[in-house]
Parts: structure tokens; C-alpha cells; sequence
């Protein structure tokens, strides 16, 4: 299909980033997640008669830092606006949110799609307001249950300007976004939880147009790859329409996951009149400047610019520095490590290694690992000066992990210091050569390999402390020095 | 017993000379309330139990509170934690929030005993009581006319002398047209002076609780109770509250009272001007400095009005579902035959109307010209005032342009309902103070009632003045 050099894909995101303030938006209701239906709700977010809703400023905080990390200039007033709709799970039927003057405006984020240049993708806006409660439909009870749990926990809503020209562009843009966002430390940017939701905008044109062709929403992405693949689908579906000349109507339409396509959703709520109006129950205040600005001191280095600065004082390759700085606190921990250790590519290799497999087989994130900085600096310096050999060192850091102990600890109390005495391992050396007689013809015969095995053997008869280039060196010694 | 209702003092001298129990005097407060409902219908409900209950709870209070023991009524749109809060409307059937208004846990600890349910226009959309789902009430100065509304169960349980004192509600004149009406005195605060937390919204940019009682010095003494910040209200003002009580007995010598000519036109019936008029002689009198003055924008008060109010209210009552609480209608297979069966029956013809205006005022196409419009005209009627208050301390004005009318006179024309509101809606438009105390009757003994307005948070001018007038005043 030679389509696709005919024609332009424009993709714009709108990404929901729930915050994990310790309450709600506009009450002192905890927002936790996973408990039991209706168990932190109060009047005030359940939308009684007669309540009123009180700004909660730590959600201003948390929206400042995520607009100024996405280089946005920040509103100078700060104004509500109420948002009229009808659904069970907003209980006022209206959702308190920002219309015309948003927190936030004109910022950019910088992204790097596989296989393309760097580019800059524009936030038209971000805006603060308050989530909707759950649905939870049962059609074997004919009804749907209510869960107003979530209703009112902060949400920053993220919109994009449509600068993105490929489902791959939108995916990186996702992963870039929730990098810094997860930096801030202000959400847990999880789709499956849903403290991330994504709606796409997409429409293509032909090339050189410089007008929009008709956009279509695209809703229903559960993962990032899901908006990847709906977008592409969806890319496909509409340049199919435009070769066969028909006309793509404006529409929303949902990603089915298991059938792989967009459908449309027909529905009475499509054309929405919110009749949005400044929300009298909310004083419009001033965005002080010193706030700003303390907030803007008190950043992080954020993902791009620790990248850079990864690559230029630890020699870092490009690809390899993605894995340490993907998550903030384990750039941190390899930081702490290396001026300690000052082998920057060794503790990489450690960390890459060793510590993301622990990791992952624990589901912990870095700091749940009972493991600090210092430890595992330890061990690798432990195991650069021989004191233990690598494998060991494993070991003890596995053991380190299990039960908190320090390093030094743990090798001295099981004596797992590296043999490197000759003398220590002559006997061992010739129980190998003993036991091993075909091996050792092997090795006289020119195959290196068997040696390796035969160290090996050594390692394991000494239950791994044995320095195993000392090993090496003393079996090949004694088997050259036979017949 | 006469006497005792007839102002607080009064009433806490009886009941300080009382031997029998509290728990035992309320149920002669309750029976006194029940027999003269019978006639004005002012109270929806009296919850007996709950107030005898109350009553036996204040027994052993030591020192006593303010209002201990002093009966006072609650209109129907304020929440009384576990009572039945209605709003006078089948939508809210069955409804008992569960936590009190800030207000009422300030008349609570004042040790009042709160006499809830007094009838009120449905959710306070009206002048006259006429609306409400429980049936009209009567004006107690004459049983086939309005008691005034939308606080007409208040006002009608103040002056019927049922109770001591009210609480109600004023978004556009309802607490003080009804005290117009009735012949008692109301104050409708500062916007931002008393908590609305707990107030059933109508208007939330113009909604403010106030008292109704039988005197200048018992709203002042029920004002101070009621007002104050409140942090779960984000529009209540952190400002001191000052002794009310304080602005009792002075003079007004030398205060300007401004008269503008905009309140004195067309439309106003003649014994209302001529009691007014009278009211303005006797400041003069009593050394105050009558001014002219003109508040120009003052004509397009009520159409702004009857735009933002319904507008903020199809909002408010958006919520009013089936889904949460209340009434859900029975007939219907899913979620949008429960919406609109549950709201076609719950809610009356007068606030489907409201909610249609609103929403249409506040629709894609029609917004600018009429929501924005009338927020941008509604400065302008601020800026009159702030001008005025220049040069006087308060303006002075007839609180309605009419004494009661009929049962049934103004229900078939809207428009003419809304006018009669004229002289109210711009305090709540400008968030000014105003109070409303009788100064006379018309040839059928209907009181006609005098409404003075002061700039923001000067309650103790309005007190001031008012007082001076009412010491003076022929009765």
C-alpha cells in the first residue's frame, strides 16, 4: 500500500495523570486505592445537599512542579470552572475543572523516537480537576454498582499539541511524559491502576496540506502499547477510507483489545455542551510568583538533563544510560555507588545486572530491597580486590538482600573469603586432576574448554571461594608439567 | 406566657423563672407551635421526640448558652444532622443529612432549641411560600394572604408566635421580603459574613443564611451567633465578627441615609410609599442627613438576576438524581428513564422552570449573551453601591413594592412573581448587608415593611439605624 507516503499522520494526547496527594481535591478524604467500596468518602466528594468544596493546596503544588517540569508557563490567576454533565459516577453531576484559564500553557517536552531524530512535541495545556468515582456494571444483577471512592482525587489533565506524526512518536512521547512525571514523584503513573488514562486525537492529511483533516478521538487504551497499536489500526482505517474517496467522519471510538480495531461508539453523549461556568463555591485566587519559583528550585534534575550529564561524567553509552536513568532512584542508588566504588562501568554492570534481576524476581522497586548504596559498593569493591570471587559476590549480595545484614558480615561469618593461597588449593587442584582423567586428556589434546571445566571443578569442590584465575593458572601449570 | 414570645428577653425571663424542667416546657413550646399551624401552616413537620430530646439534653447545661431554652425555627433548606432536610420538595423525600450546617452547630451550642421544619418555597425559589410541596402558608396579619417567601415558613412562624426567632435563607429578598410581609425584622449579611455550609444551594454566588425574629436587638443578638469564618466554606470571610449588640441604642445624628430615586418610581403601591415616606420624615427627625442619590443600573436588577440565580441553580440541582439519595422514581428501565422520571416527579413547576432558564442561559451559543452579560451587568450594579456609600452610611428603600397579596393572586404570572422582588435583588447582586423592619400598616392592617442597605460588613450600621428607628417609631 503505497499510502503511506501519500499521506501525513497527526496525532495530539490527552493524558489524565492522577496525583498521590494524601487527600482529595476539594476534601480531606484519603486517596488510596484498592479499598473497599464507598470507605473514604465524605459528604463533601459524595455531593450531599447543602456541601462545599475546600481547595486542597497540595494538589496546586504537585501541578506546578509537573507544569514546570514540562517547561510551561504557569496562569497568574488560578480560577475553577464547573463542568455540567450527567453520569452515576459524579455525584454533584457536575466536575469541577478549569476551562478557560488553565494552570499551565505553552510548554514541550523533548522526545527521541526510535530510529529519528529529536523532537519536540507541545503542551497546549494542563489543568487542574477532580476524578469521577467507578462504575461497576453487573449485568447479572441488571444494575451497575457505584464505587465513589476515586470521585474527587486530583487529576492534572495534560493536552498535547498535535505534533505528533506516528503511533511510534506517541508511544515515546508517553514514556518520556511518565518519566518526568514519575521524577516529581507526584503520581504512580500506572495505566493498569489507572493514575495514567490516555485519549488520542487523530486525523491525517496529505502531505504538504497544511490544514487538518477530520479527527477522531480514540478511547479505551489500557497500555502503551495499546495506544500504539489502536493508533496505528486507526491510521490504517482512515487512509483506507481516503483512498476509496469517502469522507471520515469526526467521531469518538473505542479500541476493542481482544478484536484489534476501533469502533464506533454510538452513544447520546457524544455532542457534549458542558455549559462551563466559573465555580462560584471557589474563589479565584493569585498563583503567588515566590511560590513558583521555590517550587522551580526545588525540581530535580529531570530525565533529560541527568542523561546528559550521565553520558559526559561517567562515560556512559546513550543506550546503555536509558536502563540506570528510566527511574530516579535508581539513578540515585548508581550515583551514591559509583562515588564510592569510582568504577562507573563496573557499577553499571552490577546494577543493570545483579540488582534489576533481584528487582524484578522480588517485584520491589530499588529501595525496597533492604540494600543501600554503601552495601553493594562493598561487595563490588570486596570482589575488585579479590577478597571474594565474583560468584561469591552474588551470593552475598542475594544474602545482603534477604536478610539486611552488612556484607562484611556475612563473609566473615561464613568464611567465604577467596582462597588465594597455592598452597591452600594444591589439593584440591589434584583431586581434580585425579578425578577427572578425561578432561585432563582433553586439555593435553589442545582443548582449551576442558580446562574451564576443570576449574569449574575446583570452584565447586570449594564451594565457589577459590580464586579462579589462581585456579587456572595452577592446573595448567600441573598439567603441563606431566606427562 | 403571652409575654414570653413576645421578645427574647422576655422569654428568658419566663424561663429562668420556670420551676418545671426544660424537657417538660418544650413540650408546651411544641403544643403552642402545633395548634397555631394549624392555621398558617408555617412548619412542614415538628419532630417532637428530637426536641423534648434536646430539651432533657440542655437540662443540666451550666453555664447556660446564649439561647438557652429560646425556640427557634429552621427553614427547610438547612441541614440538621438526622432531621428530616427537604427543601419542601418530593425530590429530597425521605432525606436526613448526615451533619449539620455550621449554623445550626452555632445555635447549638448557643443551646437553642431548634424547631426544624418550617415551610419554604421549593429548594427557595419563590416570593410567596406558594410553591412548596407541603402546601402554602398563611400570613399570620391575615390568613388568605402570602406570608412571603421563599422564608415564609419563617417569617410566618416568627410573627404568628410560634416561635421567638428563625433562621432562613436569602437569595434575592427571602428572608426579607417575608419579614416585609409578616411585619417582623429580618437581616440578610454580608455574602461571605455567615457560613454556607450546610445551606441546600439555590445560588451559590448570592445564597446567605440570616435571622428573622421580633425585634432589631434579638436579630442582632441571633446575627452574632450565626456569623463568623468557616474553612469549610472557601467563600466565608475570615473577618472578626463585632458585638452586634454593641450598635444598640445609639443615635444617628449626623448619619447620611441616601434615598435614590430609582426605588421611589413607578409600581410601588401608595400606602407602601407613604409608610416609607414617613419612615424617612422621622430619620430626618431623629438628626439623621437625608440624601438623593441614584443608583443607576438599579432597572436591570432583575433580569440579571433571573439570569445568573437560575443559571448557578440548574447547576445546583443538578445533583437531585435518584441516584444517591432521595426520591428514584419507579418507573424506569434504565439510567436515563430514572433520571428524567425521577426529576419530572420530584420536582415542581416552578423549579422545572428555573432549571430550563438557567440552562438555556448557560448554553453553547447563548452563554456569552446572557450568562457573561449579566455577570458583567451585575458590576456594574456593584460599582452603584460602592459609588453610593461614598457619600451616605446607608440607603434606605421600601422592602417590597407591595404589602402581602393574595393566595393564588401572582401563581399564574411568573414575571409579575419576579418583579416583586425589585427592591431585594440588588443586595444580593452587590453581596451587601440589608435589614427589613416594619414602619407601619396599610388600611388592611397588612404591614409594610423598610429596607435599609449599608456597604460590605457594616451590620452594625444597619443595627444602628434600624434600632434608632424602631425605638422611635409609633407602634
Amino acid at each position: 500500500m503505497g499510502h503511506r507516503d501519500k499521506y501525513e499522520t497527526v496525532i495530539g494526547l490527552e493524558v489524565h495523570v492522577q496525583l498521590s496527594t494524601k487527600t482529595k481535591a476539594f476534601c480531606g478524604c484519603s486517596t488510596s486505592f484498592g479499598d473497599p467500596p464507598n470507605t473514604h468518602v465524605c459528604p463533601v466528594c459524595l455531593g450531599m445537599p447543602g456541601v462545599l468544596p475546600v481547595f486542597n493546596r497540595e494538589f496546586l503544588v504537585c501541578a506546578v512542579k509537573v507544569s514546570l517540569a514540562l517547561g510551561c508557563d504557569i496562569q497568574e490567576k488560578m480560577k475553577f470552572d464547573r463542568k455540567n454533565y450527567y453520569y452515576p459516577d459524579l455525584p454533584k453531576n457536575y466536575q469541577i475543572s478549569q476551562f478557560d484559564m488553565p494552570l499551565a500553557f505553552s510548554g514541550k517536552i523533548r522526545i527521541m523516537p526510535p530510529g529519528g531524530d529529536v523532537k519536540d512535541i507541545g503542551i497546549t495545556r494542563v489543568h487542574l480537576e477532580e476524578d469521577a468515582g467507578k462504575l461497576m456494571h453487573a449485568p447479572e444483577d441488571s444494575c451497575s454498582y457505584v464505587d465513589l471512592n476515586r470521585t474527587g482525587t486530583p487529576l492534572l489533565e495534560i493536552v498535547s499539541e498535535p505534533d505528533m506524526r506516528s503511533p511510534e512518536e506517541a508511544y515515546e512521547y508517553l514514556v518520556t511524559l511518565k518519566r518526568i512525571v514519575k521524577y516529581l514523584d507526584v503520581s504512580d503513573c500506572n495505566m493498569e491502576e489507572g493514575s495514567l488514562r490516555c485519549d488520542a486525537n487523530i486525523s491525517i492529511r496529505e502531505k504538504g496540506d497544511p490544514g487538518f483533516g477530520s479527527k477522531v478521538e480514540i478511547k479505551n487504551m489500557n497500555s502503551f502499547k495499546a495506544v500504539r497499536e489502536a493508533l496505528s489500526h486507526e491510521q490504517d482505517r482512515q487512509m483506507d477510507l481516503v483512498d476509496e474517496g469517502e469522507k471520515i467522519p469526526m467521531e469518538t471510538r473505542l479500541w476493542d483489545e481482544k478484536k484489534c480495531i476501533t469502533a464506533s461508539m454510538r452513544s447520546k453523549e457524544e455532542s457534549h455542551d458542558y455549559r462551563y461556568f466559573p465555580e462560584p463555591d471557589l474563589v479565584p485566587f493569585e498563583v503567588e510568583k515566590e511560590l513558583v519559583e521555590k517550587i522551580r528550585a526545588g525540581l530535580p534534575e529531570l530525565p533529560r538533563a541527568k542523561k546528559f550529564r550521565f553520558e559526559k561524567e561517567y562515560g556512559l553509552e546513550d543506550g546503555k544510560i536509558e536502563n540506570i536513568i528510566a527511574e530516579k532512584d535508581v539513578a540515585d542508588f548508581y550515583e551514591e555507588t559509583v562515588k564510592k566504588v569510582k568504577n562507573p562501568q563496573i557499577c553499571f554492570n552490577w546494577i543493570k545486572g545483579e540488582v534489576m534481576m533481584h528487582m524484578n524476581e522480588r517485584g520491589k522497586a530499588i529501595n525496597e530491597l533492604h540494600l543501600d548504596p554503601g552495601d553493594l559498593a562493598e561487595i563490588i569493591i570486596m570482589s575488585g580486590k579479590g577478597v571474594i570471587s565474583n560468584l561469591v559476590a552474588k551470593d552475598v549480595l542475594r544474602e545482603c538482600i534477604d536478610t539486611g545484614e552488612s556484607p562484611d558480615s556475612i563473609v566473615k561469618k561464613k568464611g567465604l573469603e577467596q582462597v588465594s593461597d597455592e598452597g591452600a588449593l594444591d589439593g584440591v587442584i589434584r583431586e581434580v586432576i585425579d578425578n577427572n582423567r578425561k578432561s585432563v586428556d582433553d586439555f593435553k589434546n589442545g582443548k582449551e574448554n576442558a580446562l574451564s571445566f576443570l576449574v569449574g571443578q575446583v570452584m565447586r569442590l570449594t564451594g565457589g571461594k577459590a580464586n579462579p584465575k589462581l585456579a587456572g593458572e595452577l592446573l595448567r601449570k600441573n598439567l603441563q608439567g606431566r606427562e | 406566657m403571652e409575654k414570653a414570645y413576645t421578645n427574647i428577653n422576655d422569654f428568658r425571663d419566663w424561663i429562668n423563672g420556670q420551676d418545671r424542667p426544660l424537657s417538660e416546657l418544650s413540650k408546651i413550646m411544641i403544643d403552642r407551635v402545633k395548634s397555631i399551624n394549624d392555621d398558617i401552616n408555617s412548619f412542614i413537620s415538628v419532630d417532637e421526640d428530637l426536641i423534648s430530646g434536646c430539651a432533657a439534653a440542655l437540662e443540666k447545661q451550666d453555664p447556660r448558652g446564649a439561647l438557652w431554652g429560646v425556640p427557634v425555627a429552621v427553614k427547610d433548606n438547612i441541614c440538621i444532622k438526622g432531621r428530616l432536610t427537604t427543601c419542601a420538595s418530593h425530590i429530597l423525600d425521605g432525606f436526613r443529612p448526615p451533619y449539620n450546617a455550621t449554623v445550626i452547630e452555632k445555635l447549638d451550642k448557643a443551646a437553642a432549641l431548634l424547631f426544624g421544619r418550617a415551610n419554604m418555597d421549593e429548594f427557595a425559589f419563590g416570593s410567596s411560600c406558594e410553591t412548596s410541596c407541603y402546601g402554602p402558608t398563611r400570613n399570620p396579619k391575615d390568613l388568605s394572604c402570602i406570608p412571603g417567601g421563599s422564608s415564609g415558613g419563617s417569617a410566618a412562624a416568627v410573627a404568628g408566635g410560634q416561635v421567638l426567632a428563625a433562621i432562613g435563607s436569602d437569595t434575592g429578598g427571602s428572608i426579607r421580603q417575608p419579614a416585609s410581609m409578616c411585619g417582623i425584622v429580618s437581616i440578610k449579611p454580608t455574602y461571605g459574613r455567615v457560613s454556607r455550609y450546610g445551606l441546600i444551594a439555590f445560588a451559590s454566588s448570592l445564597d446567605q443564611i440570616g435571622p428573622l425574629a421580633r425585634n432589631v436587638e434579638d436579630c442582632a443578638a441571633l446575627l452574632e451567633i450565626i456569623a463568623g469564618y468557616d474553612e469549610k466554606d472557601s467563600t466565608s470571610v475570615d473577618k472578626e465578627v463585632p458585638k452586634y449588640t454593641e450598635s444598640l441604642g445609639k443615635d444617628v445624628k449626623g448619619l447620611t441615609i441616601g434615598i435614590p430615586a430609582e426605588y421611589f418610581g413607578e409600581g410601588m403601591d401608595k400606602e407602601v410609599r407613604s409608610k416609607v415616606e414617613d419612615a424617612v420624615n422621622l430619620m430626618k427627625k431623629l438628626g439623621a442627613v437625608i440624601k438623593n442619590i441614584s443608583l443607576p443600573h438599579t432597572r436591570y436588577a432583575v433580569s440579571c438576576y433571573y439570569i445568573i440565580a437560575p443559571a448557578e441553580a440548574s447547576s445546583n440541582l443538578a445533583r437531585y438524581d435518584g441516584v444517591h439519595y432521595g426520591l428514584r422514581s419507579e418507573a424506569c428501565d434504565d439510567m436515563v428513564e430514572m433520571y428524567t422520571a425521577t426529576r419530572n416527579e420530584g420536582f415542581g413547576a416552578e423549579v422545572k422552570r428555573r432549571i430550563l432558564l438557567g440552562t438555556y442561559s448557560l448554553s453553547s451559543g447563548y452563554y456569552d449573551a446572557y450568562y457573561l452579560k449579566a455577570l458583567k451587568v451585575r458590576t456594574r450594579i456593584s460599582d452603584d453601591f460602592k459609588k453610593a456609600f461614598e457619600e451616605c452610611d446607608c440607603i434606605l428603600t421600601p422592602t417590597s413594592p407591595s404589602t402581602a397579596f393574595e393566595l393564588g393572586e401572582k401563581m399564574d404570572d411568573p414575571l409579575k412573581m419576579y418583579l416583586s422582588d425589585i427592591y431585594t435583588i440588588p443586595a444580593n447582586l452587590a453581596g451587601i448587608p440589608a435589614i427589613s423592619l416594619p414602619c407601619g400598616e396599610d388600611r388592611k392592617g397588612l404591614p409594610v415593611g423598610l429596607q435599609l442597605m449599608a456597604g460590605p460588613f457594616a451590620e452594625d450600621v444597619l443595627i444602628r439605624v434600624a434600632h434608632a428607628f424602631e425605638s422611635n417609631s409609633v407602634k
